[in-house]
């Protein structure tokens, strides 16, 4: 049965090759099930031989299975080679076990993605290259793995790779990792240079013959590795940015698998961390313990639903290098799987938040999700109390074991060890705590404006009072014009009169000279007349006209008192606008107050209202559900009450070779130190509710700048490379380009002659170029003939 | 495929010594014969060479077939005298060292020929690829240090020509440096030459340029005479490779060189750089070599950090590619004077990869420019969304630059610097943190010009063709299977490396080869012997410590 080792990692490599040349065919979603079913076999592969390890006697469970050799040269040489033993193969359970229904998970999630078939050839290959990696019978090989899931990992964050944003983070990644290869290859000379080869059946057995020096040195290096990969201080920088790919990428690689592999590495190695001296160990312990805290309260400040969980991630991962460090192996690995099963179910499930959320990642644009989301709700809860250290679900047992450990770590400061992960599991249940409140319960924000949309509403109605405003302005305007028309009437009016007038004058002094006998006389009496009627018209009309004069004044004032009150409106309104809601928010906080703007919301908005979160898929429920289980009763593997219940300490036995510290509490301070953890994960939760479900306390308290932004850790990364950092970079090139091609240069121009002539000569080049040679070969033949002349004497 | 039928009913015969030479006369003739087609037909010009360089391909593969895998001696030897009062003769011969030099520029011409085209003049462009394969072949070959001058220098001629006509922007000015400072340099190794068989030739009274005869010998001149000798040679051979700070004419021919200029300039040309430190270094002048090796350890590392820091803030793609060469050759030189079994099987086996990779990345970015006429990174951008199957295969040649384990690159890059680890600590270490630059400049470039959104003229750009994808398939195939399984590779340069470092202990006062003595094998038994050790028994110790309790 362990014969079949092989077809583990052959499984899912067979399902990348498959998948590489058919997976555009075969599309959505067939390409999905056939790297589930890749999986599913290594999983099934995994069983058999687990079966055939426990049919072994314990100490017996070694298994070594060569494939083929792969490099070669003098003294040095390694195959490609399995390694079974109960540390491999518990590595390979969860991995397989985890991975296939992650898989399943993804075929749901990714529905729909252009690139669909793309995704599981990377989710193939990185199964592969995680089970080489734990696998593998030599440190090269583990290599290989290594750098494959980094690979992968890499071509996953950047998998929607138009956001500059997640090609960035995928390359951050990759980079980052690199700096801790640069331990684990020197690792690799160091171990080969002392003990002769990286096999790990030969690092194992003949660990005690290293120097204390050589073990410690290369301690310090496989923490460097361990420190990117896993992502420890100062190397963790990666991993939260590692959030921009799709969420299965994150629960499967960035939180159950790949970042536990660090810790993987320093287990299996653990003969030498033994021969090291302790400083090194407390170093692996003290980095871990550092990471853990650190990355909790960054943890309570974050409001991204899946930053929350990366920072999590980090702050779990220093806990499992606390349990190594300390060497509590056993409470490492325990609490590693439970890890794996908690972490991937709380990933899960906030991408199934995501999924029927509309892809907002934003906890305080949730909240009241449960009643929407029910089975996501209930397995969430479930993994929140997994991870808080709730009793009797399986972080509590895991998490309690290494601070268990760390207690009993006297010669590293292990009470100081101790103090910092009770703190940080306080936290820990506290930030967690928060997330589900914030996420499941209180009133639904999804239908809030935002405040994006709430600004938008305001301008808009602001500008329908700047437009009424205009208007006014239009109209006094027009009133005015109107006067002026007016009053330029009056005075046409009145010339009209005043000619009237001159005419009856006029033909008044006309009727008076003239002989009332004449024929003309009455001709001139009729104009007169006729002129005498005329004066009461332009009379009248002057009047008319005076009068619109009137009436357009009073047009003005009404159009002018318009205008103000239209000011008066907008800076009213300016004023009444109100500030954006809150950023820091808790189930409490109420709606910001729309119902002025109400007509002015954005389509956003609208849209918004008729859209309803909704349960995902069965093909990601079932994993949740899965995982669920696992999550609430992974402690069944390693149970503290009796030593036959230590399922998962016996199992690891073999591959520890007596390197578990041995344990010096009394039962009583066990039971102490279990209930102190219990009641501080407690109370962290009750605490939690109080601010965020009852709100009586603000959450600034809590929600410092400085948490938010990662204690600026990051920033000044990003500030030193890429400010005197660039600049280096930039000497180096400018030196380049300047001093040596200049000085290349000025040697050309010092040989000007020369070089003059042969750029003058150019055309005719080739012509130089036969004589040049042909005078070589003359020079040739005359130092052949004096060497001959010189041999002769 | 005729000839190589005839070939092999030759290799029957105890020495096949049309063999080797066939692999500079084939391509010869083909340029002769090309020089007889007419000029206005410059597809049969093309036709004609891809078929003269495949089948010096094919013969390339055929000597891989009939070499001998355990004989670290050099293999076909083909000897006649030529000069003979001159003690010049022509001598061919193949060892572990050369041999996948051969096999790689046997390859890569053909490729070189198919994925590329000439813009005008097709006729003579051909001409002077056939001239230069036949010049590279020699260099490769020859055992003769006249023989191998003329080769070494011969190649000179058609790569000037081919960047100063076929090449881009200031080409004719990166062709006369090329051109300068590889005679220049190479022009000392002239003098060098002569002085070691005249002095050597008064020594032993046979004037010979028999590099065979002439390393079994060198140990009867005088450290000064050695000294300047070894100078000479190294002088040349390090503007070749090029190392710091002789390699600045290295990124303007790259970068004005047409693409397959370019491709048989970092994949072949640099490699006889490399090659001819181990041959005419090493080999010829162990106690020198052994002497001034932290020099030329220096001079590779700075090359390592410097190349890739440079790589990293270049603009032209091109550029980036050329000064990244300059990083991976100073990997090479680093194994190569790290003088053990490692670090000189891995430089060797590094030789072979840098050309699959580099050549690889230097024909993709010429499609590139072929479609989007600019190299510029700045204009580029969003390629993945237009032409996804050429990002995959730039992801897996970039993966394989950055020696990713499972691709090529890595395990003779691991190899250098395991070896190195052992013979040179601090070069070694800052060595690898070269594995980190590499990292940096190769993926910052590819998320400039394959991520992000795709906009302006980069929409329009084509994806791969299926010939495109046929051309470059056997460089990605080698890729994989050198990365998967180096070992009939490493099977076949290990005795002959294995019998230098041999000749160089001989040589070298206190010379040891510093690699940890071989260990036995551990096995399941040592384990499970180690696990009982520790007295901790499983499940069965468990249940008498419950017994015991109860």
């Amino acid at each position: 049965m362990l014969e079949a080792a092989w077809l583990i990692p052959a499984f899912p490599l067979v399902g990348f090759v498959l998948l590489v040349a058919f997976g555009r065919r075969l599309g959505d979603p067939v390409a999905g099930w056939l790297a589930t079913l890749a999986s599913a076999g290594a999983f099934a592969s995994t069983l058999v031989v687990f079966v055939g390890l426990v049919g072994e006697e314990g100490e017996r469970r070694f298994f070594i299975q060569h494939l083929f050799s792969w490099v070669a040269a003098g003294s040095f040489s390694v195959d490609a080679g399995l390694l079974v033993d109960p540390l491999a193969v518990t590595m390979c359970l969860f991995i397989t076990g985890v991975g296939t229904l992650i898989h399943l998970y993804s075929i749901g999630y990714m529905h729909g993605d252009r690139n669909y078939s793309k995704f599981f050839v990377y989710l193939n290959l990185f199964v592969f290259s995680m089970l080489i990696l734990v696998l593998g019978d030599n440190m090269l090989l583990t290599f290989l793995g290594w750098e494959g899931v980094g690979a992968c990992s890499y071509l996953l964050i950047s998998f929607w790779f138009t956001s500059e944003a997640n090609a960035s983070a995928g390359k951050k990644a990759f980079v980052t990792n690199r700096v801790g290869d640069f331990g684990f290859m020197l690792a690799m000379f160091l171990l080969f240079h002392e003990i002769g080869s990286i096999r790990y059946a030969d690092i194992l057995t003949r660990a005690s013959t290293l120097s204390t020096f050589a073990a410690t040195l290369a301690v310090v290096l496989l923490l460097l590795a361990a420190a990117g990969k896993s992502a420890q201080l100062p190397l963790y920088v990666w991993l939260p940015d590692a959030m921009a790919g799709p969420t299965p990428v994150s629960a499967l690689i960035h939180a159950a698998t790949m970042v536990t592999s660090g810790v993987f590495l320093l287990t299996r190695l653990n003969p030498v961390l033994a021969e090291a001296d302790t400083w090194s160990r407390g170093l692996v312990a003290w980095i871990g313990a550092g990471t853990a805290l650190f990355a909790a309260t960054v943890a309570l400040a974050q409001n991204d639903i899946k930053k929350v969980l990366a920072y999590s991630t980090v702050s779990q991962l220093g806990y499992l290098f606390l349990a190594v460090g300390v060497g509590g192996y056993v409470a490492a690995i325990f609490h590693m799987v439970t890890h794996a099963f908690f972490k991937a179910l709380l990933f899960l499930g906030s991408g199934s938040v995501i999924h029927g959320m509309h892809d907002e990642q934003d906890m305080r644009r949730m909240g009241g999700l449960y009643k929407f989301m029910p089975l996501t709700g209930f397995t969430f809860i479930v993994g929140w109390l997994a991870i808080a250290g709730v009793f009797p679900f399986s972080g509590f047992w895991s998490k309690d074991e290494i601070l268990l450990y760390a207690w009993n770590a006297d010669e590293i400061g292990g009470k100081g060890l101790w103090v910092v992960g009770i703190v940080t599991a306080v936290l820990t249940a506290f930030y967690m705590t928060r997330q589900v409140i914030l996420t499941f319960f209180g009133r639904t924000r999804f239908y809030d404006a935002t405040g994006a949309e709430i600004t938008e509403a305001w301008s808009a109605r602001i500008d329908a009072v700047r437009q009424e405003m205009t208007a006014a302005e239009v109209a006094r305007d027009k009133a005015a014009e109107a006067v002026g028309k007016a009053t330029d009437d009056v005075a046409k009016r009145t010339e009209a009169l005043e000619a009237a007038r001159g005419e009856v004058r006029q033909a008044n002094a006309a009727v008076a000279t003239s002989n009332p006998a004449d024929d003309g006389h009455d001709k001139l009496v009729k104009a007169l007349d006729k002129a005498v009627k005329a004066v009461p018209k332009a009379e009248q009309a002057l009047a008319k006209a005076t009068d619109g004069v009137g009436t357009a004044e009073a047009g003005v004032l009404t159009a002018t008192d318009e205008l103000d009150a239209a000011v008066a409106r907008l800076d009213e309104l300016k004023a009444r606008q109100p500030a954006l809601p809150p950023l820091l928010v808790t189930a409490r906080t109420s709606a910001p107050d729309v119902s002025e703007v109400e007509d002015n919301l954005p389509e956003s908005y609208r849209h918004r209202q008729e859209y309803h979160p909704h349960e995902s898929p069965a093909t990601m429920t079932l994993p949740l559900m899965v995982l669920a289980v696992l999550a609430a009763l992974g402690g069944l593997l390693n149970l503290p009450f009796t030593s036959r219940l230590k399922v998962l300490e016996h199992w690891l036995e073999p591959s520890l070779f007596g390197h578990e510290a041995e344990l010096s509490a009394s039962a009583a301070t066990k039971w102490v130190l279990a209930a102190l953890a219990l009641g501080g994960a407690l109370g962290a939760i009750v605490f939690s509710f109080r601010v965020y479900l009852r709100g009586r306390m603000r959450p600034e308290t809590f929600e410092k700048p400085v948490f938010a932004h990662a204690w600026y850790v990051d920033d000044s990364y990003a500030d030193f490379f890429g400010g005197p950092g660039r600049k280096l970079f930039d000497l180096a090139a400018w030196f380049d380009r300047t001093i040596v091609d200049g000085a290349v240069r000025g040697t050309a121009t010092v040989l000007s002659g020369a070089g003059r002539y042969l750029r003058v000569a150019q055309p005719g080049f080739v012509r130089a170029y036969a004589t040049f040679i042909g005078f070589g070969t003359v020079l040739v033949m005359a130092w052949f003939l004096v060497g001959r002349l010189y041999l002769r004497q | 495929m005729i000839p190589v039928a005839l070939l092999a009913a030759e290799s029957a015969a105890p020495a096949p010594f049309a063999l080797l030479p066939s692999l500079i006369a084939v391509p010869v003739l083909t340029a002769v014969f090309i020089a007889l087609l007419p000029a206005n037909r410059g597809d049969f010009a093309k036709a004609a060479a891809l078929v003269g360089s495949t089948i010096t391909g094919a013969i390339s593969l055929f000597v891989l077939a009939v070499f001998e895998k355990g004989d670290p001696g050099f293999q076909l030897v083909s000897q006649h005298s030529w000069v003979s009062s001159l003690g010049l003769s022509w001598i061919l011969g193949v060892d572990g060292i050369s041999l996948f030099l051969v096999v790689l520029t046997g390859i890569l011409f053909p490729i070189a020929i198919v994925t590329t085209e000439a813009h005008h003049e097709p006729k003579p462009y051909y001409l002077w690829l056939m001239l230069l394969m036949a010049g590279s072949m020699g260099a490769f070959l020859a055992l003769d240090l006249l023989l191998f001058f003329l080769f070494f220098e011969v190649v000179l001629v058609p790569m000037y020509f081919l960047i100063g006509g076929w090449g881009h922007g200031e080409r004719v000015k990166a062709a006369m440096k090329f051109f300068l400072y590889t005679m220049a340099a190479s022009a000392l190794m002239l003098v060098g030459i002569v002085s070691l068989a005249v002095l050597v030739g008064r020594e032993t009274g046979v004037p010979t340029f028999d590099v065979r005869v002439l390393a079994e010998n060198s140990d009867v001149l005088s450290h000064t005479a050695a000294l300047l000798i070894f100078l000479s040679f190294a002088t040349a051979f390090a503007v070749k490779v090029p190392l710091f700070p002789l390699h600045t004419w290295l990124p303007d021919a790259h970068t004005e060189a047409p693409t397959a200029g370019s491709v048989i300039l970092a994949g072949v040309m640099l490699k006889l750089g490399t090659y001819g430190f181990i041959r005419f270094g090493l080999y010829l002048l162990p106690e020198i070599a052994h002497e001034l090796a932290w020099i030329f350890l220096t001079l590779g590392v700075v090359g390592i950090v410097y190349g890739a820091a440079v790589a990293t803030m270049q603009k032209d793609l091109k550029r980036l590619v050329a000064y990244s060469s300059i990083a991976h050759l100073g990997f090479i030189v680093l194994g190569v004077f790290a003088m053990n079994a490692q670090g000189l099987t891995g430089a060797v086996l590094q030789m072979v990869n840098h050309g699959v990779s580099t050549g690889a990345l230097f024909i993709l970015v010429g499609w590139v420019y072929e479609r989007r006429h600019t190299r510029e990174i700045a204009l580029l951008g969003g390629l993945q969304g237009v032409a996804p199957i050429m990002a995959a295969v730039f992801t897996v040649v970039m993966l394989s630059s950055i020696g990713l384990p499972g691709l090529n690159g890595f395990v003779g890059e691991f190899l250098i610097l395991l070896g190195a680890f052992s013979s040179a600590r601090w070069w070694a270490v800052v060595g690898v943190s070269g594995v980190i630059l590499a990292a940096l400049y190769l993926l910052w470039a590819y998320q400039r010009v394959f991520h992000g959104p795709v906009s302006g003229d980069n929409e329009k750009m084509s994806d791969l063709k299926l010939s495109e994808m046929f051309g470059i398939a056997p460089l990605i195939a080698l890729i994989i299977a050198m990365g998967v399984y180096p070992k009939p590779i490493l099977d076949r340069i290990e005795p002959s490396v294995d019998a230098l470092v041999a000749h160089i202990g001989q040589r070298v006062d206190g010379f040891s080869e510093q690699e940890p003595e071989p260990v036995a094998p551990a096995g399941v038994d040592e384990l499970i012997a180690t696990a009982e050790a520790s007295g901790h028994g499983g499940e069965a110790e468990a249940q008498e410590a419950e017994e015991g309790a109860e």
